[in-house]
């Protein structure tokens, strides 16, 4: 019945509702959690998408938007009784203005591909998730997704203008454009991050910059977490800003070494710091990052001479979660603290780590306190799982007890939605549910997520 | 005048509150449709909670000075990146601005076109809503996506959704050097052009505005690199004529200062803030200049028009409804800044809202304020 009014307005293709091939989207990033939807359209246009939310909101069908499904929170997972609504068909530039410095993206775009309509002019897209090749700015905006150098320039947030979005009744709104700043409320600013529960977004105005002249990392191994911590926060205070601070643990050294043989010291902490400009600026600021560095008597202090040498300090970082995922099932998990907890709640993760009886690897970004615990599991022996994730929500815990958060970039989704009370009271939780209630009164839009479901669960079922 | 100390008697005050409140923090920004109601301020919850100058995080009360803020910042070689503004001069008040009038209004100077606005450092906030009830969101860490960013919500919203109690920002470094390109006599569009090739350039202009005829540029940071940027802009933009290069500390903090606070319109008896695409400021200047007189300057590489006119040389009334009706047109909007308690009466001082988002957001009221008693009609 909801596939024949969706077939209805929509082109033909566009509905998908075998079990053959629904079967293709029971599960996004966080594969542990799977559940085939009710059926799958993938509309081309925002007439269409409001079409289908408009026959979905008559029917009182619950609606699940996906990106591109790369989500690692389960912020996708369809539920059975669900339609998914995927825009990755909608991938089209709209509008590209350097003089306004702004792109305008159908939201099916990948991440990467932002940049790729304008580096042949030499502007980029900033926020830089690790999965920028696959994810969209669709889910980039349902997450307020981050990356390694938002401690220079900010998350997704902080480069959105403007969205147009459709509303669960069918309703599309402009909200925002090129220019700068919400003339009334900041509707923008509580969209982006609202895990697709508001609305769904379209198209998107986005902020591009010129790419700097160049950029270059240096790498430093020290032998406790403790001292990078400590470099971490001199270099903060001596006012660099580099663009990069990333964070490496012995586990995770060895793990990357050993897969990508990037020539990395074995230590117990290991620091990136990559700063941008011309050849002058770069030495201004890491000759200062050097001196502050050796003040901490680091084991290893390797400045990249060559774009060569740059990529292969990069290499064992960006290969982390791939080197973790050959040798082990692992969950990731990126609680944020504030940096200056960050030697306690390590050693904390490694007391943790023992009395599971399973293994982390923290590699994450030091300058925002972003963390990403690596569980390491074996999804073949029965419980590890579930030790597992037991593990992982005492360390969520402990981010929050510090006085950081559940999650930095991720989203909450499914997986951390019961753990939203150790960081929320109950009104903080019902002042958000109030803002679902204003945009999608019925609660049909991706609405068992975020909320623990016992919070929610009234305003589900009414 | 109440001056409650402490968040619990905020949320009494408000939770007992018979009729409208007027939410004040220092009462030196009086934008919007002037309210009438028993005032209650949040000056007297003052004071820094937390400040670690290694994380880049300042905590502090909604009521807490400005000026105490800076100075300690200063301390550690820091600063309020978003460059918020002092609006004493132009409109006239005295009082002490607080953090929390800063947040309510989304206060962010010429810096925003660099670093972002108020908004963007904007990190956790703590809150009474309408009906008393104290809520927090977001925190003191830089990346949270930790439920709904009721953060930006609070953000410009003039104390009409809550009481701001507490809030944390992201604070910078503050920078070694600094210097200012002034080209001088370009004519209007040419200026926009101009900056606009700057912002487009990868040598990070953290300000570029027009005052007067002057077109300015801003350059911060290390030593070095601040003057490698200056000769690189000056080779690059040498179409647009010579430009001057400013780097005495005074002089340059003098026009930034300026520009910021806009006091070359102190004597205006309206302003008007409006933001639009840089690409589209030439046109509306234009098309406004032929129907009405008025002054005006640029901020933000021409994305932010300021408007200023003097009662007897024109209709202000007619000039109000014409700018917002051209920023609408051009998908941007206008809010009035400066005005008598009159204009601001008759006239909307923010931009009406389409139907489709006026109805968003009468419902967000609706829901954090349901008695409709904070700052009613304020941003409308």
């Amino acid at each position: 019945m909801i596939v024949d009014r969706l077939q209805a307005v929509l082109t033909r293709g566009a509905v998908i509702h075998a079990e053959s091939e629904t079967r293709a989207y029971e599960c996004d990033g966080l594969s542990a959690y799977r559940c085939p939807p009710l059926c799958v359209v993938l509309p081309t246009s925002t007439t269409e998408v409001a079409a289908i939310l408009r026959v979905c909101y008559e029917m009182g069908v619950p609606v699940v938007p996906r990106g591109a499904g790369t989500s690692l929170a389960g912020g996708a997972m369809p539920t059975a009784d669900a339609v998914i609504l995927g825009v990755a068909r909608m991938n089209n530039v709209l509008e590209t203005s350097y003089e306004d410095r702004i792109i305008r993206v159908q939201t099916g775009r990948t991440n990467l591909s932002i940049t790729g309509a304008v580096e042949a002019d030499g502007f980029f897209y900033a926020p830089d998730p690790s999965s920028q090749l696959a994810c969209a700015i669709a889910g980039n905006i349902a997450m307020n997704s981050g990356g390694a150098h938002c401690l220079k320039y900010g998350v997704t947030t902080n480069n959105l203008l403007g969205v147009t979005i459709v509303l669960m009744d069918g309703s599309v709104i402009e909200i925002g454009g090129g220019h700068l700043d919400a003339g009334g409320l900041d509707l923008l600013g509580v969209i982006c991050g609202s895990e697709g529960q508001l609305g769904v977004v379209t198209e998107a105005t986005l902020r591009i910059l010129h790419k700097p002249e160049g950029a270059r990392p240096v790498l430093m191994g020290f032998d406790s977490s403790e001292v990078a911590g400590a470099c971490v926060s001199d270099i903060i205070k001596a006012g660099v800003l580099p663009v990069a601070i990333e964070f490496m643990d012995r586990p995770c050294i060895e793990v990357c070494e050993a897969f990508a043989k990037a020539g990395y010291p074995m230590c117990e902490a290991l620091l990136i710091v990559e700063v941008e400009g011309s050849n002058l600026e770069i030495d201004e600021q890491l000759d200062l990052i050097k001196a502050i560095a050796r003040t901490h008597n680091p084991v290893e202090l390797r400045e990249a001479k060559s774009a060569d040498e740059a990529a292969r300090i990069w290499l064992g970082r960006k290969s982390a979660f791939g080197a973790m995922g050959q040798i082990n099932d692992y969950m990731c998990l990126d609680g944020t603290i504030p940096v200056s907890e960050l030697p306690y709640v390590l050693r904390r993760i490694g007391e943790l780590s023992k009395q599971y009886g399973l293994d982390v690897g923290n590699v994450f970004h030091a300058g925002d306190g972003n963390m990403h615990p690596l569980i390491l599991y074996n999804a073949n022996i029965p419980g590890q799982l579930e030790t597992c994730e037991a593990l992982g929500a005492e360390i969520l815990k402990l981010c929050v007890e510090v006085g950081g958060c559940l999650t930095g970039e991720h989203g909450v989704g499914v997986e951390k939605r019961d753990l939203m009370l150790v960081q929320y009271t109950p009104s903080d939780l019902e002042a958000q549910m109030a803002v679902k209630d204003v945009f999608d009164p019925a609660w049909l839009l991706n609405p068992a997520k975020v909320f623990p479901l016992k919070s929610s669960e009234k305003r589900r079922t009414a | 005048m109440n001056r409650l100390q402490t968040e619990d008697a905020i949320a009494a005050a408000i939770k007992d509150a018979s009729g409208p409140l007027r939410i004040l923090g220092g009462g030196t920004r009086p934008v919007g449709r002037p309210v009438t109601a028993e005032a209650l301020s949040v000056a007297g919850l003052s004071g820094i909670t937390l400040y670690e100058p290694g994380a880049l995080t300042l905590v502090a009360k909604a009521g807490t000075p400005l000026a105490e803020i800076e100075d300690a910042l200063t301390v550690a070689n820091q600063r309020l990146a978003f460059e918020p503004q002092d609006f004493r001069a132009v409109l006239g008040t005295t009082g002490t601005p607080t953090i929390g009038g800063i947040v309510a209004g989304n206060v962010s100077g010429p810096r925003r076109i660099a670093v972002g606005a108020c908004r963007d450092f904007l990190l956790g906030v703590r809150f009474v809503d309408g009906s008393g009830q104290i809520i927090k969101n977001g925190g003191r860490v830089m990346k949270n996506v930790t439920g709904y960013d009721l953060v930006k919500l609070m953000c410009g919203s003039y104390g009409t959704l809550g009481a701001l109690t507490e809030v944390s920002l992201k604070v910078l470094p503050n920078v070694e050097a600094a210097a200012t390109l002034r080209f001088v006599d370009l004519d209007m569009p040419e200026s926009i052009t101009l900056m606009s090739n700057a912002l487009g350039s990868p040598f990070e202009v953290t300000g570029a505005a027009r005052c007067g005829t002057d077109t300015l540029l801003r350059i911060e940071g290390f030593t070095g690199s601040v003057a490698y940027r200056a000769d690189m802009l000056q080779s690059r933009l040498k179409l647009f004529g010579s430009a001057d290069l400013i780097t005495d500390a005074q002089t340059h903090a003098k026009i930034w200062l300026n520009i910021r606070d806009m006091t070359e319109f102190a004597e205006h008896d309206a302003l008007w803030r409006v933001s639009l695409r840089p690409s589209h400021a030439a046109a509306f200047i234009q098309m406004m200049q032929q129907m009405h007189s008025f002054d005006y300057a640029l901020d933000w590489g021409g994305g932010l028009v300021w408007a200023a006119a003097k009662t007897g040389t024109g209709d202000l009334e007619a000039l109000h409804t014409e700018l917002q009706h051209n920023a609408s047109l051009m998908k941007g909007h206008c809010t009035l800044i400066k005005g008598s308690d009159a204009l601001r009466t008759t006239l909307p001082a923010f931009q009406p809202e389409h139907p489709s988002i006026a109805a968003i957001t009468a419902g967000l009221r609706a829901k954090f304020d349901p008695r409709g008693i904070l700052n009613p009609g304020m941003m409308t």
